[in-house]
This record gives C-alpha cells, structure tokens and sequence, in this order.
C-alpha cells in the first residue's frame, strides 16, 4: 500500500485547470458581451438613421437623443426628482402598508377572512381605471399620482410578506410555544425572520411596480395640464414630436428602473447573505 | 451531578390514565400509565403510529390528553422542559449562540446575564469554538449537538427527545450516543427518549417501555440495569446483547398483535 506524502505538490489535472479557465473567461464575458452588444446596437442605430436618411420625428439618431438629453438636462432632471420622489414614497409607503397588512392578516385570521378579498379587488383593478376618480377626489395631482403608485406596488408586498409570516418551521412553532413566548416574540423572532426573503423578493417586484405605478399615474393624471415628472415630459413630447426629448426621457425612465432593482438587489444581498440559501454561493 | 440508583429514585412525572383521540375518532393512545423518576433515562419503543411521539407531545403540553391527567411532582417551573426534535430545528439566520440562548431569551434574559450558561453548555456538546457560526456551515452532527447545548441550556429537570439522531448517519449516530450519556453524566437530567431503534434503546436507556400501534399503548417494560458510564465496549458486551433480545422479543410481539 502507497502512503501519499501530504508535503508534496499537489497534482492539478487538465480538467480542473480548464474549469478554473473558464470561470474567468466567464467572469470578464459578464462584462463585455453586453457592452459589446450595446456597442454594436448604437452603432447600428446611427448607421441606419445616417444611411437610410431617416426623419428624426419618426427615429432619432443615438446622437441627436444624446445632445437633446445635454440641451434638455435642465428640464429633464427635475422632472426626474418629481417621478424618483414619486416613485420612492410610493415604495415606502408600499412596504408600510403591505407588511402591517400583512402582519394584521397573520395575527387575526378574522381580520384576513374579511380584507383579504378587497385587498385583491384593488390588486386586479386595472390602475389606469381608478386614477381617474383620484383626480377628482384628490386635489393634490402629485398625492393622487402618489396613491395610484402605491395601489400598484403595495400587493407584492403583502401577499409575498403574509406567505412568509405563515412559513416558520412548524417545529420552531412548537419550541417557541413549549418556551411559553408571547405572541409578540414569535412574530419578532421566529415569523418575522421567516418572512425575510419573501419579503425581500416582494420588494424586489414592488419597487419595478412603483415606477410603473408612477408612469402610469403621470400618463392620466399629468395629461391635465399638471405636469408632473418625466412621463408627463415623455407624454408631451411625444404630442410635439419632439422624439429626441422623449428617447431621452424613456432612457432616464429606464435608467432609474434599473438602478431601482440594483438597489433592492443590494439590500436583499445584504439582508440575506449571512444565512439564506438564495445567497449561497456554491461550488460547481 | 451523582445519579441515585434505579430503585431509590424520586418520582418526576406521572401520566395516569391517559386517553388521546383525534378527530375522526382514531385511538392515538389508550389508557396509557407511566411514571417517571429523577434520573431515569427512559426510552419509548415502538412501530410508528404506537404513539411515542404523541405521548412526548402531551408531556410538553403542546397538546392535552382527551382524558387523564399528567403531574409534574412540585409543580413544572419554567425551564423545568427541553426538547429535542428529529430534525436540529435550529433558526438559521442565528448564530449558535443566539440559537442556544433563545430558552432564555424567551423569558425576558439579555444575552448578557445568561452568557456564561450559554458557552457551558456549547462547552458540554463540543462546540465552542462554533458560538458565532451559522448552521448552513455546519455539519448535520454538529447541527443536533446544537439543538442538544438548546435544550440543555436551562438545565432542565426533563429533556425530551424524540428520534433524534434518526436521520444521522451510523457513525455520527455512534458517537452522539456516547456524547449523549457522558453529557447525562455530567448534568445529571430526566432523558425522555423516542426511537425506534431496539439497538440504540438498548445501550442509552436505562428503562425501555415498549409500545404497541392501534391503539396506542405500552405493552411492557424492559430495565437495562448495566451500569453507566457504557462505553463502546457495553455494546458488545453478553449483557448488552441480552437486553437487546429481550426488547425485540416483546416488540415482535408487540408487532404481532398489531397486525
């Protein structure tokens, strides 16, 4: 029988070398295939719209979109603060609403029985329809904008909160009642917990949600001569043919969607990266 | 702590007459009697469905007897219970300490004031140089000796253990068997023990009460009076095997009449 000398070199195969090799091609690739394609799309774009000799009223050049987005920036950035304002209380106050809901719902089973099925009539009544009557109710336009958001992005929140409240380990449930814990401790330190990732994944939909909510808001309720933030701006260019602001303000829209899903990616990394399987890195 | 001897202990626990029937009158237990002394290390033996784990159900008071009545002598304190699951039911966004110091949290004690009792009982199963991991880093052994410093934190009068090395590989199994009786050794608690492993009943246990299935009841009483401390080599010892015949014989028969 050989003894293997643990002072020796380790042997490294091929295989394991061309895995390690591929691992950093793929991590350099994560970065410059999308820069690449984004490249090749602009310049496409600009070629097409140089060569073909295109209006800019029905497409504008990457270009002229980028000098609006400069000559327009003094219009276009406050009307960002207002929908980012928007957006932002919106999300806020989803996450208010949805988790006490949520946490009403899971403590009183009466109080889920009665509210549960409003909670989704709100849900599944198409915002665009209710915005409306807000504006005749709310004087307020940005309130009015503020509650459709909110109406919009609250329902992820709760469902996905209310699901996570009910999912502690049954055998923890148990502990914590053979411990003789409050219903206030269970809800703090089991329920609420258990909840986390659920919650963090609702986030992540809601804060999409309140964008849309507050585009959708700007659309209807900014049409009155109220100008709001950047899709009343988006909106009203469009009615001028004015394609360059309104590429510039769609990009901004689209800018501030993503930054907000890099946020809340970050905060559910941070949150879940101690202890939650979904955090986990594995070796493969 | 020093163990009093089977025959001279004081009484912990009694169930007398206990009747559980659930909804759509399935018989879970019948008149079951059972006493529990100080130190005894009890094992509950028996095919699934018996009732063992209803039985470690009641004493917890997660659940009431339909009929009959269960009496702690003295009263049951608070932290007089520890409980062991089958599964090491650890909260993962905890570390192990905050997880063996939940007995205590729970009852109002800043982590502070119970520390040194939270580390002396990490100390006892081992693992105290884990206190600020989290379980996914650590082993399925690890994760039940956890559970174990839990139950045993408060120094409970009666911890209750239901199956809980059963998804435990043999070798872990093994060794949690002999950490778990050096452990009694050293605390001295009441063991209330659910298993269905004639084996590992025999070599921890220092009374096996067997169970029969529908309905649930204890059909009989095996005492393994070898002495502790058992070490590896009580598993292979006559006496050993002679216990271990003796509790088969009456879970086939057990068995038997069930089918």
């Amino acid at each position: 029988m050989s003894v293997t000398d643990p002072t020796s070199e380790p042997l490294i195969d091929a295989e394991e070398e061309r895995r390690a090799r591929q691992k950093q091609i793929v991590k350099i690739a994560r970065w410059t295939l999308p820069s690449l394609v984004l490249i090749l799309l602009i310049g496409g774009w600009q070629a097409y719209v140089t060569i073909a000799q295109v209006p800019h009223y029905i497409l504008p050049s990457p270009l002229l979109i980028a000098q609006t987005m400069i000559a327009d920036w003094g219009l276009l950035w406050p009307a960002m603060l207002i929908t980012g304002r928007l957006t932002l209380l919106a999300l806020i106050f989803a996450v208010i609403g949805g988790l006490l809901i949520a946490v009403a719902f899971t403590q009183s089973k009466w109080v889920e029985l009665a509210m549960f099925p409003y909670a989704v009539i709100l849900q599944v009544t198409p915002v665009v329809a209710i915005a409306p009557l807000l504006q005749i109710y709310v004087e307020s336009a940005f309130v009015a904008a503020l509650l459709c958001a909110w109406i919009v992005a609250f329902f992820p929140i709760l469902s996905n909160t209310t699901i996570g409240l009910k999912s502690a380990d049954h055998n923890l449930q148990d502990l914590f009642k053979i411990y003789g814990a409050s219903k206030w401790q269970t809800l703090r330190y089991l329920s609420a917990p258990s909840a986390l990732p659920f919650f963090l994944g609702g986030l992540k939909i809601a804060g999409g949600l309140a964008l849309i909510g507050s585009v959708v808001a700007e659309f209807v309720i900014g049409r009155a001569g109220t100008g709001l933030g950047l899709a009343s701006t988006l909106l009203e260019a469009s009615y001028r043919f004015n394609f360059g602001r309104l590429y510039a303000a769609l990009i901004l829209i689209s800018i501030m969607g993503v930054a907000i899903f890099g946020l809340m990616s970050v905060i559910s990394h941070l949150c879940l990266f101690r202890w939650h399987e979904s955090a986990l890195k594995r070796e493969d | 702590m020093q163990i009093a001897a089977t025959g001279a202990r004081e009484q912990l626990l009694r169930m007398s007459h206990i009747e559980k029937t659930f909804r759509g009158n399935v018989v879970a237990l019948r008149d079951l009697d059972l006493t529990v002394n100080q130190g005894d290390f009890l094992s509950l033996l028996g095919p699934s469905g018996c009732g063992k784990s209803t039985a470690l159900r009641l004493i917890s008071g997660l659940m009431s007897p339909t009929a009959g009545t269960i009496d702690w002598q003295g009263g049951q304190g608070d932290g007089d219970l520890g409980i062991v699951f089958q599964e090491p039911t650890l909260m993962p966004w905890a570390q192990v300490k905050d997880n063996v110091w939940l007995p205590f949290r729970l009852r109002g004690k800043p982590y502070s004031a119970v520390k040194d009792e939270v580390l002396e009982a990490l100390k006892l199963v081992g693992l105290a140089d884990f206190q600020n991991a989290y379980p996914r880093e650590l082993s399925g052994g690890m994760k039940m000796r956890v559970s174990i410093a839990r139950a045993l934190v408060t120094r409970p009068r009666l911890i209750l253990m239901d199956e809980p090395f059963a998804a435990l590989d043999e070798i872990t199994r093994h060794r949690l068997n002999n950490d778990l009786l050096a452990l009694r050794d050293a605390i001295g608690c009441t063991v209330i023990f659910v298993t269905h492993s004639v084996f590992e009943s025999v070599f921890l246990s220092d009374r096996i009460v067997v169970m029969a299935a529908r309905p649930g009841r204890i059909i009989g009483e095996v005492s393994v009076d070898a002495p502790y401390p058992r070490t590896e080599a009580f598993r292979t010892s006559p006496e050993y095997a002679a216990s271990a015949q003796e509790a088969s014989r009456m879970l086939e028969h057990a068995m038997g009449e069930a089918a």
